[in-house]
């Protein structure tokens, strides 16, 4: 068994009894969560077992009650808000695709890209043959190449998931949290995503929260289920589908 | 960095749009001064203090596109803004006036005399001087802008909140002025100027010259406006107006990027504030009113927002109709104003400008398509041919 301190020095997110209730309903019930560098992981549970909470908790939206929860294993994440959270190299995708849908495939990716974020210095920006460079290559990942022109409102639904994703790529993150990629994608998108995200885990941690059972295996990561606020089962898929707690909690349902 | 930041505000229509304003700079005086008053071409005094008026009302209309066009964030309030930078402008022109004034007192103006002050507030101290005057028609409405705005937008303060508290802001500045012993005047307001940097207020050539400036400080206020909004930091206002989150999200200082605009937004209707107040000749506490913030917003509103030009286009329709109204049937001008913001808001939620710009794209988008469309048959007849050759 791993004492605290051990798992801590390589931690690069751990969280250690979260609580936070809203209007005295305990959302997040001392929830402990270590994520570790380079790895991907899946969240599953049912509905309001805190899932999208606990990834305000992380990027700063809402703050615990309390609990810690540590960044890279010296930054406290509850003393900073979204901007900060977001600068330290973590990033987050929405449920529902959140892009700027007046502005081009480009633009989008231009504004997400890691340069300072000040505002004289984002008034005087010019872009540089590096930048342009790393969008191009951004575009390639995501698949978007030809259609970087495009104002991002024009997008299907998909490609609006994939534009987010590529936006958070574009910050650098060294954690990215993912808030059910494939809903509403087609069984091809959704094929697409597992192989895209897989992509990206290979430079840096990934979260990705999912309803789609056929996706997480898809994924072939460990899972952790919450329910009710907290963990109740953390391993490999198989394992994890057929704890007894799980099933009745969640997919027996 | 500066020459590119500049350059980069200089697209088509910014560029006809400038040119037209400077050709109406000097034109228009020169048209008034020029010309015999029975030329056809003569343009009456009263009709150039008219459209400098016009072009004062163009500058306050951009100020609040800034915001609400480009960031979305809807002031009720930017009277407020434009009547301190008229009352900065005024303040200068009443110490012009020295003892020449009713009661002939060197110090101070008559009001002052009137309610038996011995002697000038201190906040009155310095606007003797043309360059301090002209600094605080930037820093008064600039600094209120920038307190306000550092509560709102930290508290996160949004939407129609927000829009509510900027006209309780401009409603409470109203009820303070209207106070004698607040020192500017109380209801009758400053007025009765005489000379402006020696040279008289109601003189043929300061008119021109007052005109030929409003002009000019609207075109140079709409390239900077439109340097903004060409430049990175434009995108992230207009991701700020449409996603919030994200852009917080993106590592972004939502509320330091507001607050910025908001401060360059109120600092360009204090200038327009301090354009107006010679050229009407007066500035009173009604310039505060919250009827007057909202009509700015109808202004913008059917020019287009977030088109830098509607709104100048905007506000000098609107205002042009307002003229014609009050003098033909006065009693309908408030009808014919709600009317128009209702139908804007109907039948063309883009405004003016932003509707014909839509029109543009749209047919741009559709020869596009038509040519890609052409360009996929010529493509694709060869590949058919193969097939029909690997056949």
């Amino acid at each position: 068994m791993n004492t605290i301190s051990e798992t801590r020095t390589k931690s690069l997110l751990y969280l250690e009894d979260v609580s936070v209730s809203f209007d005295g309903f305990k959302a997040i019930n001392s929830l402990s969560l270590v994520v570790e560098p380079g790895e991907l992981r899946a969240i599953i549970g049912p509905n309001g077992a805190g899932k999208t909470t606990m990834m305000d908790i992380i990027t700063g939206k809402t703050r615990p009650d309390t609990g810690k929860v540590i960044f890279e294993d010296t930054i406290d994440l509850t003393k900073k808000d979204e901007a900060d959270i977001a600068q330290l190299g973590i990033g987050r995708k929405f449920q529902k695709p959140t892009v700027f849908e007046s502005h081009t495939v480009w633009d989008n990716l231009e504004l997400a890209l890691n340069r300072s974020r000040g505002v004289f210095a984002t008034l005087f920006y010019t872009l540089t043959a590096e930048d342009k460079a790393r969008i191009e290559e951004i575009l390639v990942t995501i698949r978007m190449t030809h259609r970087k022109n495009e104002y991002a409102a024009n997008l299907s639904h998909g490609q609006k998931q994939w534009l987010e994703i590529g936006m958070l790529l574009a910050q650098e993150p060294k954690l990215l949290l993912v808030d059910e990629p494939v809903a509403g994608m087609t069984d091809a998108e959704t094929a697409e995503t597992a192989v895209l995200l897989r992509e990206i885990a290979k430079t840096r941690s990934v979260v990705v929260v999912e309803h789609d059972m056929g996706f997480i295996r898809d994924l072939g990561v460990k899972v952790t289920c919450l329910a009710e606020g907290s963990v109740l089962a953390e391993g490999s898929i198989d394992f994890v589908s057929n704890d007894p707690k799980v099933i009745e909690n969640y997919l027996g349902r | 960095m500066i020459t590119g930041f500049i350059l980069r505000a200089l697209e088509g229509k910014i560029v006809v749009a400038v040119g037209i304003l400077l050709a109406v700079a000097i034109l228009v005086p020169a048209l008034n001064l020029l010309t015999a008053p029975d030329s056809a071409l003569h343009i009456p005094t009263y009709v150039m203090a008219l459209m400098g008026k016009y072009l004062c009302y163009a500058l306050l209309a951009l100020a609040l596109d800034l915001v609400w066009g480009y960031c979305g964030i809807l002031s009720l309030g930017h009277g407020a803004f434009f009547a301190l930078g008229g009352y900065a402008m005024g303040m200068y022109l009443m110490r012009q006036i020295g003892s020449r004034g009713v009661y002939g007192n060197p110090d101070l103006p008559d009001f002052m005399v009137f309610l038996n002050w011995k002697e000038l507030p201190w906040f009155w101290y310095g606007f003797d001087m043309f360059p301090f005057a002209m600094a605080m028609v930037l820093i008064v409405p600039g600094l209120l802008a920038f307190v306000f705005g550092w509560f709102a937008f930290r508290s996160r303060v949004n939407g129609v909140y927000l829009s509510i508290i900027t006209q309780a802001m401009t409603y409470a500045l109203m009820l303070a002025f209207f106070r004698n012993d607040m020192g500017f005047g109380g209801n009758n307001g400053l007025t009765d100027f005489k000379d402006i940097l020696g040279f008289q207020v109601q003189a043929g050539g300061t008119r021109a010259v007052l005109f030929a400036m409003s002009a000019i400080m609207l075109a140079l206020c709409l390239i900077v406006a439109s340097a903004i909004t060409c430049s990175k930091f434009g995108k992230v206002l207009v991701g700020v107006r449409d996603a919030e989150s994200r852009v917080r999200f993106l590592g972004f200082r939502v509320e330091n990027i507001k607050l910025f605009t908001f401060v360059v937004s109120a600092m360009f209707a204090g200038i327009a504030g301090a354009l107006f107040v010679p050229q009407v000749g007066i500035i009173n506490p009604g310039e505060f009113a919250p009827a007057n913030s909202i009509e700015v917003v109808v202004w913008t509103a059917v020019g287009g927002r977030g088109t830098l030009i509607g709104p100048i286009i905007g506000a000098i329709l609107v205002n042009a109709g307002k003229s014609y109204f009050t003098g033909a049937f006065p009693e309908f001008w408030l009808f014919a104003l709600g009317g128009l913001f209702i139908a804007v808001t109907l039948f063309l939620p883009k405004g003016i400008v932003g509707t014909i710009q839509h029109g543009w794209n749209a047919r741009k988008a559709l020869k596009a398509a038509a040519a890609a469309e052409k360009g996929r048959d010529a493509g694709a007849a060869p590949t058919a041919q193969q097939a029909q050759a690997a056949e």
